[in-house]
């Protein structure tokens, strides 16, 4: 449904599962990923993660979409690897970066991005005596994730002017009239939020 | 209906010989259930209706909403009054549809389960109960504008301010927004350049060069406003 890896919908255990538990289950994946060493613990973990997907009832296709983005970057890690250190290092390495995106996609997919958030606010809870508000750094993150379809929107649209306009592909002519009608959305959505009682 | 007091109201922005006077000297009393608001484009409309729930604040006047004035009583009055945006991207701060909803409903004291039944209940009234999951961008430039309602109607206000709802839609969701406004049973102000909108409206302001300038029943208002563009060089 979506090429931002949003939630969804389901009734899988995955889905069922507290996004908080997901979240600390991702992070643990995280800090434990420097420990795989070995192409079998990737194909492993790759294997795992993918088991997820399946557990969770998305699409076989899921998976794809959501490593698709990745293609150039993981190509040019590859390569390199290959050249310098052999192709089991180039394993590891592209693998280790494939199964941790994977996992935070299928964390995305299966969770409500209120629930994940509600998880971020309780868990930064003990910041308050450091003088953060939670509540104000979920709002932030979900601004954040609600902002990029809207940016790319704009800059599809820009590009689109520049086109119908004859123009040839220009980095200034691009970046300008794109931060200007970002600002000018930023405004307004400040509006909005302050007319929703975002502030209150 | 509430009533909204406009005393005296004066705005500008910038100052010395970068003062730009948007409103000047505006004083009006709203009862009406359905008020409409129309002028050219940078009359003052639109300043106008955002003084109406504090996010503009006079430099000159008082605006009170039930008694309450904007200045000193902002988030009460907010609380009063919905507003809606010409466009509803900037509007929908969340990822998905029901998300959405549920936004303006924080901090309310209601539990999960009644908000999840509250906008449920207001997604099935507005005929998006089917895309409650869907991500928001995703939906047409109508259903986007629906939502944008049900965002607003969710917390109840008991005023709805609309700013040109219907300018980036074709004529098909704007018949659809028209039907929606028709039937609330709340007061709605609604600032448009589509007079169509206006059939059923009991009161209208046509504002020009930062004054209202017309004040009156919305065909007699239509008119006076017509005629005026038409003797516009």
């Amino acid at each position: 449904m979506s090429s931002l890896g949003l939630y969804l919908p389901g009734h899988s255990p995955l889905h069922r599962m507290r996004a908080g538990t997901k979240l600390l289950f991702m992070l643990l994946a995280g800090a434990g990923s420097v420990f795989l060493d070995h192409p079998w613990q990737v194909a492993a973990a790759l294997a795992v993660v993918l088991a997820g997907y399946g557990v969770a009832g998305l699409p076989w296709r899921t998976p794809l979409r959501q490593a698709k983005p990745l293609i150039w970057i993981l190509g040019f890690v590859a390569v390199f690897h290959v050249l310098v250190s052999g192709w089991e290092r180039a394993f590891v390495f592209v693998g280790v970066i494939l199964s941790l995106v994977l996992l935070a996609a299928l964390v995305t997919l299966t969770t409500r991005t209120t629930d994940m958030i509600d998880a971020v606010v309780r868990a930064l809870r003990p910041t308050r005596l450091l003088g953060v508000n939670p509540e104000r750094v979920g709002l932030l993150l979900s601004l954040g994730i609600r902002s990029v379809p809207v940016v790319v929107g704009l800059a599809e649209e820009v590009r689109d002017a520049q086109r119908a306009r004859g123009l040839t592909a220009s980095p200034r002519a691009f970046a300008v009239p794109l931060i200007v009608r970002s600002l000018r959305h930023a405004d307004a959505l400040g509006d909005a939020l302050v007319a929703r009682g975002a502030d209150d | 209906m509430p009533l909204i007091e406009v005393d005296g109201v004066t705005h500008a922005y910038g100052e010395g010989a970068n003062r730009r006077v948007v409103l000047e000297d505006v004083t009006a009393t709203l009862t009406e259930q359905r008020i409409g608001v129309i002028g050219a484009n940078g009359s003052g409309k639109s300043t106008f209706v955002r003084l109406l729930n504090g996010l503009v604040l006079p430099s000159e006047g008082t605006v009170r909403v039930d008694g309450l004035d904007t200045r000193k009583d902002g988030r009460a009055v907010r609380r009063r009054v919905g507003f809606c945006f010409t466009d509803p991207d900037a509007q929908i701060v969340m990822p998905t549809v029901a998300e959405d909803v549920a936004f303006g409903l924080r901090r309310t004291g209601m539990t999960k389960q009644e908000v999840a039944a509250r906008v449920a209940s207001t997604l099935a009234t507005y005929g998006l109960a089917g895309h409650a999951d869907h991500p928001a961008h995703l939906l047409s430039g109508g259903q986007k504008q629906l939502l944008a309602l049900c965002s607003v109607l969710v917390t109840e206000p008991d005023l709805l301010v609309l700013d040109e709802p219907t300018t980036l839609l074709d004529l098909r969701n704007a018949a659809a927004v028209k039907r929606v406004v028709a039937d609330l049973p709340l007061q709605v102000l609604l600032v448009t350049h589509h007079l169509d909108l206006l059939d059923g409206f009991d009161r209208v302001l046509v504002f020009d060069e930062a004054r209202v300038v017309y004040d009156g029943a919305p065909d007699e208002a239509v008119r006076f406003y017509q005629d005026l563009m038409a003797s516009v060089p």
